[in-house]
């Protein structure tokens, strides 16, 4: 049987766009077909607005690369009508065990947090995610969606103007030129629209390598996560296992930054470090190895008039926290819907400001995590490297330093501290859902509340009274009216409203809060909706 | 809010110093900066208070007047 990532899943087919005598204009094209183009693509066709997605390849992407889904991409996911898919195809997973040098140091057990719909994360090599969104995008197209996907479309030369992009594709047959009023580039860490538009990346940037293998294991290893630091078998550095699904488990050894990666990856190499890690007698056989280099850094902006960089083209993090490919997810979810009031005249331009300046924060947030993380990993001193094994060996026999130790805290949403679009906090609630946050989710009876809060603007009250809806300026917000008794667990209470006998909020369509108070003042949430798309 | 205690709070001053230095007896450098590590870690976590450890760590550069 062919592997997935093998087969083309959405091959050359020539377009009418080669045989036309002029360039066609699209509405919005998008670069790169994977995880986080895919995801763009799908948010907007579901809106409505038409979108072309050009990709140099015509498979999903190859070997498991990015592997673990957080909580908040499942909830996008979900609403990109992809997440039960993925969710019933990851490996859940709640035990795990830190090793120091040649020695186990603890084991864990992760409590879930009740009260959510999905888990805090699944374990899903790329490219089922992909296939995931490929398959969403043929059920759209089944429904006369406005949504294409060109495979072996490469993206030559890519001119810009005031009001559209202009752009010169290689194909198997030959060359052809397209426009779109809006370009959406995902194409990828060495982003070629990037370096095509004389951009690059600023700030602070470290390098590092690591060899990243999927072995399928030929007997039965334990569905646990295990990390290591400074061990024998790789000296200095840190080396992780992880379960995938189909039996294959991922391995990421880090290697530093001084080294010959075509040396590496030679079996006669990679194999007795392997067995080093997982004991002489599992047998196994290597499916995939690459070496991963990353540098930790991003653009200084992420708009460049017509021209939207989202995902790793835009921002660039170390592995460790998962906080790669869920974090592009959550720069198209948070710039599709913005680009949708643009297109339709519903908000300026200027609202995609707000994209760039709060996927700056949220980049600058990732990297800032990832920093604190590789310190830990790879201390820079002396004194660090003393600190850090303190903490280590502390650990072992007590449970108050395990918290201190950091192989990556995983990516959780950024909550948009200062941004333009919320209004000021009126509610003498919960911090997790001060404006600016992603609303956590809570269960409904047998529900849950992100579902009702799907793609557009809400008013949600608790025990507390609003209009059915609320219009203002072409804007509509529609109430969604709960109560803390439909919740008997409780969650609903403790996420929203604390101590407060009673809130409204009005929620993006992004699912991120944008204004809240105690009861529902029409001016003030006239002016929150002006504000949250950019009008104030 | 928790403030930094700088007068002097030790039950037994002497006998507590003779401990910390006797804690060191027959160690190694490396051994003793680990074991110093080890007990700046185990006493952090006592405290808890992120106010009175951020004070701690402004009063230990002894920059502040």
């Amino acid at each position: 049987m062919n592997k997935i990532f093998e087969v083309p899943l959405y091959a050359y087919q020539r377009s009418p766009d080669q045989d036309t005598a002029s360039s066609v204009r699209h509405k919005v094209i998008v670069i790169g077909a994977g995880p986080v183009g895919l995801a763009a693509a799908i948010d907007l066709a579901q809106k409505g607005v038409p979108v072309v997605v050009l990709d140099d390849n015509d498979k999903v992407s190859f070997g498991s690369r990015a592997i673990c889904f957080s909580q908040r991409s499942l909830e996008i996911a979900d609403r990109l009508g992809a997440g039960g898919k993925l969710v019933d195809k990851g490996v859940l997973w709640d035990a795990g065990k830190v090793f120091f040098d040649n020695r186990q140091v603890y084991e864990f057990h992760l409590q879930p947090d009740a009260g959510y719909a999905h888990p805090a994360f699944i374990n899903l090599q790329q490219y089922y995610f992909e296939k995931a969104l490929v398959e969403r995008v043929r059920e759209l197209q089944a429904d006369g969606a406005p949504i294409e996907i060109r495979g072996q479309n490469k993206v030559e030369a890519v001119g810009t103007h005031n009001d559209h992009v202009k752009l010169e594709v290689e194909t198997p047959e030959g060359p052809y030129n397209v426009e779109a009023d809006w370009l959406i580039a995902c194409d990828g860490a060495n982003s070629p629209t990037r370096r095509m538009l004389g951009l690059d990346f600023e700030g602070r940037v470290f390098e590092d390598n690591f060899l990243i293998a999927d072995v399928v294991m030929q007997a039965d290893f334990p569905t646990e996560r295990w990390f290591w630091f400074d061990p024998p078998f790789n000296r200095g550095q840190s080396a992780l296992l992880h379960k995938q699904p189909d039996n294959v488990w991922r391995i990421d050894l880090q290697l530093g930054r001084d080294i010959d990666p075509e040396q590496e990856k030679q079996p006669e190499n990679v194999i007795p470090r392997l067995k080093a890690m997982l004991g002489e007698e599992i047998n196994f056989e290597l499916e995939w190895v690459s070496i991963y280099t990353f540098q930790c850094r991003r653009m200084e902006r992420f708009r460049h008039g017509r021209v939207l960089f989202a995902g790793d083209s835009a921002h660039q993090v170390s592995p460790f926290g998962a906080r790669g490919a869920n974090s592009g997810l959550q720069d198209t979810d948070n710039l599709c819907w913005k680009l949708k009031m643009v297109i339709d005249g519903e908000a300026p331009e200027l609202l995609l400001e707000s994209y760039n300046r709060e996927r700056v924060e949220a980049a600058d947030e990732n990297i800032r995590m990832s920093t604190l993380s590789t310190e830990f990993i790879t201390p820079k001193s002396d004194m660090s490297r003393l600190l850090r094994d303190a903490v280590l060996d502390l650990s072992e026999h007590y449970a108050f330093a395990r918290p201190l130790v950091n192989s990556g805290r995983l990516s959780t949403p950024c909550a948009y501290s200062g941004s333009s679009l919320s209004s000021a906090d009126a509610l003498t609630g919960p911090e997790i859902t001060r404006p600016g946050s992603a609303c956590p989710d809570a269960p409904l009876g047998e529900e849950f509340l992100l579902p009702k809060l799907a793609g557009k603007f809400t008013l949600l009250t608790i025990d507390a009274d609003a209009p059915d809806s609320l219009e203002e300026g072409g804007v509509t917000a529609t109430r969604l009216a709960l109560s803390v008794k439909d919740d008997l667990t409780l969650e609903l209470k403790r996420r929203y409203l604390g101590d407060a006998p009673g809130a409204v909020y009005l929620i993006r369509p992004d699912q991120h809060v944008a204004a809240r108070r105690d009861t529902f003042e029409e001016n003030a949430f006239r002016q929150a909706i002006r504000r949250a798309t950019g009008k104030e | 809010m928790t403030d930094l205690i700088l007068s002097p709070n030790l039950e037994n001053a002497d006998g507590f110093y003779a401990d910390l230095v006797a804690a060191h007896d027959g160690l190694v450098k490396a051994d003793s900066d680990a074991l110093n590590a080890r007990l700046v870690l185990v006493l952090a976590n006592h405290i808890g208070n992120a106010n009175v450890l951020s004070s701690a760590l402004i009063a230990a550069t002894l920059k502040d007047t």
